[in-house]
């Protein structure tokens, strides 16, 4: 997966980014790094556009997305690459081989980055040792959407300052949730006191030893939070008994202003997106643009994406940092 | 290529053309508590005369002798639960395949699971795997019965026909049965003909969707957990429907310490139930999965520490009577798949002995119990003539180097399919020769 003895003074020492969980603090706060440098480059630098020309990024997509393959996309595009962008319908990967043969197929094309989302845990892995060039995770099942934590946490940064020291409250369908486990490992490397909130149902066994703290009272999770992280819930869920209804799923784990009183007065509110209001949110409230950074996030994410984007071509470029 | 080979092939089946003296070896007869230096001669495929006695002065005229130097000379292995995949999947093994791999793995008998393609659910199917049987010579190939009509756990098959054509006993394999009328009915059923009916122990809906042990790790993998309590939910029903029945029940590759206890507990209150766990039950556990290796995936699944210990503490304490092999082979496409979509299960036939063996090297539990768990103990439960050493037994025999170290190594493995958590494993202890009614199927390298 990844070989730090291989080349120790690079940037980013991993041949592929699958998960924050191989990450160590200095490499996730030079990505960040980095990705704030992009965030504050004009649209047009001429520098970024032509880092990656000459490149080949394929997005290669096993579930469906909007946001976070134009994210992607987009980011690639700004970095001069040529995007090529595969949608894999889900019911042709029902028989696993065919990940393994897309990924050879694909391979023998020689694309210098290869983006792939999977709704199989452990399946971008996979991938990932069947090909030459680097993979990025856009996310793998439940497991880990490393892409998604960085730009959490550029958020975070940017709004207040640092990651050390601060509450974050993850709220909601942590079980089924991969942007859960990734920003559990970035924002606890990074030193923030993480919770979770969910009801017990939605939370995954043992998770207290991911080293967060657990909350199935939503208003004492809040208590004193400085980030208020939202996570979607599935409406499917409904069937599996995980929650009664979602009536009361959002009178107890809603997010609303009254609950929202009891988090620091200056909390903000962070959604990977797409939001069911009323389910998880409160409409209103998603919308405020003094407490909500939503759209922030999602602005963040072309950045992140260019950053790593870059730092995984740097050994393939020659260039240096 | 292989750096072993399988002997005897095209020799004739029957008749022992000349008496076969087995001399200078360690007997160990678990039955009869023999562990004594001496030798074993062999006419007609039965065993004539064992015994510190039996050395090369005395032997009858023209004789072959083979110097045991000191090895191990136990009964043959009896693996109470393999696939061999034939009829339906010969892709992945075959009886003829699987044969040579039970040869070279020192396993004598062995009984093959009804999930076949056609399943063994009626006579026709029980006498196919009879006659493959006997045209395959180097180990004697059982079958179970599918417990009910296409595994579906739903109508009984007709236990009694099966029987009598040969099934040994009879599961639905891989599947538990879920409905507590149809195996309260299979249980009361089967008392009258005294048949053994072996369970898949895990409570269905509760494991439903889960790829591994639920916990930490499958919580940091991102995969649906199974809780190690669906075992015994599902024995603890089921010993209450022993319990009314009086009937033999058998509980298939015992995972975890609540299963262990549950069992301990019936044993005592004097219940007919019996037990069996593999080889990765006691010698890995969930760690195994890692970054997702599928063949660390299993059902029931590797399970934490605190379980593979106590599954060793059971075996050495006999609450745990059989070691089988649970040989599950499988293609690569089958394993070479996101986690949640792989197959479930290991070959094992070929490690079945140097990994059991472990338990022995490290004190756990002594030569002549470990050894019993692979011979008179599935005999007894299986209702078989062989599994020790004894005048007029079937002369099934293997011939074990203890002591010599070596790495697992599975291209060599006859098995033709390689899907074993164990490759690369040191270990200690190989077989040396494998004998079946008295005719060499097996020499290991340089022993010729």
């Amino acid at each position: 997966m990844s070989d730090p003895a291989r080349k120790p003074a690079a940037f980013y020492p991993h041949r592929h980014l699958l998960g924050i969980e191989g990450l160590s603090a200095d490499e996730i706060t030079r990505l960040l790094d980095l990705s704030q440098s992009y965030a504050e480059r004009p649209k047009d630098d001429h520098r970024a556009r032509s880092l990656l020309s000459g490149r080949t990024v394929m997005n290669l997509f096993f579930e469906n997305s909007t946001r976070t393959l134009t994210s992607f996309e987009l980011a690639a595009k700004r970095l001069g690459a040529d995007v090529i962008n595969m949608a894999v319908s889900t019911s042709s990967i029902k028989k696993g081989e065919t990940l393994l043969d897309t990924a050879m197929t694909l391979n023998a094309m020689g694309p210098d980055v290869l983006i792939v989302r999977h709704p199989e845990s452990g399946a971008v892995s996979l991938l990932s040792q069947k090909v030459d060039g680097a993979v990025v995770n856009a996310g793998d099942g439940r497991h880990e959407h490393p892409t998604q934590a960085l730009l959490d946490a550029l958020t975070i940064r940017r709004r207040r300052g640092r990651i050390q020291g601060l509450i974050v409250a993850i709220c909601g369908d942590v079980l089924h949730s991969r942007v859960a486990r990734s920003n559990i490992h970035l924002l606890t490397k990074l030193g923030a006191k993480v919770r979770v909130i969910a009801p017990t149902t939605l939370l995954p066994s043992q998770i207290d030893k991911m080293g967060v703290e657990v909350f199935t009272d939503m208003r004492k999770g809040l208590k004193d939070a400085d980030v208020v992280m939202m996570l979607r819930l599935q409406l499917e869920r409904m069937q599996g008994a995980y929650v009664p209804s979602i009536r009361e799923y959002f009178h107890f784990y809603g997010l609303d202003y009254d609950k929202l009183e009891i988090a620091k007065p200056d909390a903000i509110i962070m959604h990977p997106g797409p939001m069911n209001r009323g389910v998880e949110i409160d409409s209103e409230l998603a919308d405020d643009i003094n407490r909500s950074v939503i759209r922030e996030q999602v602005e963040m994410g072309v950045a992140v994406r260019m950053a790593c984007l870059d730092a995984l071509t740097r050994d393939l470029t020659g260039a240096n940092t | 290529m292989s750096t072993r080979q399988a002997i005897g092939s095209n020799r004739p089946p029957k008749r022992q053309t000349r008496p076969l003296a087995l001399v200078n070896a360690r007997l160990i007869d678990p039955a009869s508590n023999r562990d004594e230096t001496g030798g074993v001669l062999v006419e007609d495929g039965v065993i004539r005369d064992l015994g510190p006695q039996i050395t090369r002065t005395g032997l009858p005229e023209g004789a072959e002798v083979i110097d045991c130097n000191g090895d191990v000379l136990c009964p043959g292995l009896i693996d109470m639960r393999v696939q061999l995949r034939e009829p339906g999947e010969e892709h992945q093994e075959t009886i003829e395949t699987g044969s040579l791999a039970a040869a070279a793995g020192g396993v004598t008998s062995m009984v093959t699971l009804p999930n076949t393609d056609p399943i063994l659910d009626d006579v026709a199917g029980v006498e196919f795997i009879a006659r493959r049987a006997r045209e395959t010579k180097r180990a004697k190939i059982y079958c179970y019965g599918a417990l009910t009509r296409n595994l579906e756990g739903k109508d009984l098959v007709e236990m009694g026909m099966l029987a009598e054509s040969g099934a040994l006993g009879f599961t639905d394999a891989l599947n538990a049965v879920a409905d507590t009328q149809v195996m309260r009915r299979a249980l009361n059923y089967s008392k009258a003909f005294g048949l053994l009916i072996i369970q898949h122990p895990e409570e269905p809906r509760l494991a439903a969707g889960g790829a591994m042990n639920n916990g930490e790790l499958a919580t940091r993998l991102g995969l649906p957990g199974i809780p190690a309590c669906a075992e015994v939910m599902l024995i603890e029903r089921d010993l209450h429907l022993v319990r009314m029945s009086g009937a033999r029940y058998h509980v298939a590759h015992v995972s975890t310490a609540a299963a262990v206890e549950a069992i301990r507990n019936a044993k005592q209150e004097g219940l007919h139930v019996t037990c069996d766990t593999a080889p990765p039950y006691f010698s890995l556990n969930e760690a195994e999965i890692g970054d997702y290796r599928t063949f660390a995936k299993l059902s029931p699944p590797l399970r934490g520490e605190n379980d593979r210990r106590a599954i060793a503490a059971a075996v050495a304490e006999g609450i745990i009577d059989c070691i089988a092999s649970d040989h599950s082979p499988h293609d690569v496409e089958s394993k070479r798949v996101p986690f949640a979509q792989a197959a479930c299960g290991v070959i094992g036939l070929e490690t079945l002995l140097p990994v059991s063996l472990g338990l022995y090297h490290n004190r756990s539990v002594s030569l002549s119990n470990l050894l019993k768990c692979m011979t008179s103990r599935p005999a007894e439960i299986l209702g078989l003539p062989q599994g020790r050493l004894a005048k007029g037994a079937p002369a099934d025999m293997t011939l074990i180097d203890l002591e010599r170290q070596h790495k697992i190594d599975v291209a060599s493995f006859h098995s033709k399919s390689k899907n074993s958590p164990y490759d690369g494993r040191p270990v200690q202890g190989a077989v040396r020769r494998t004998f079946v009614d008295g005719r060499q199927v097996f020499a290991a390298e340089g022993t010729a």
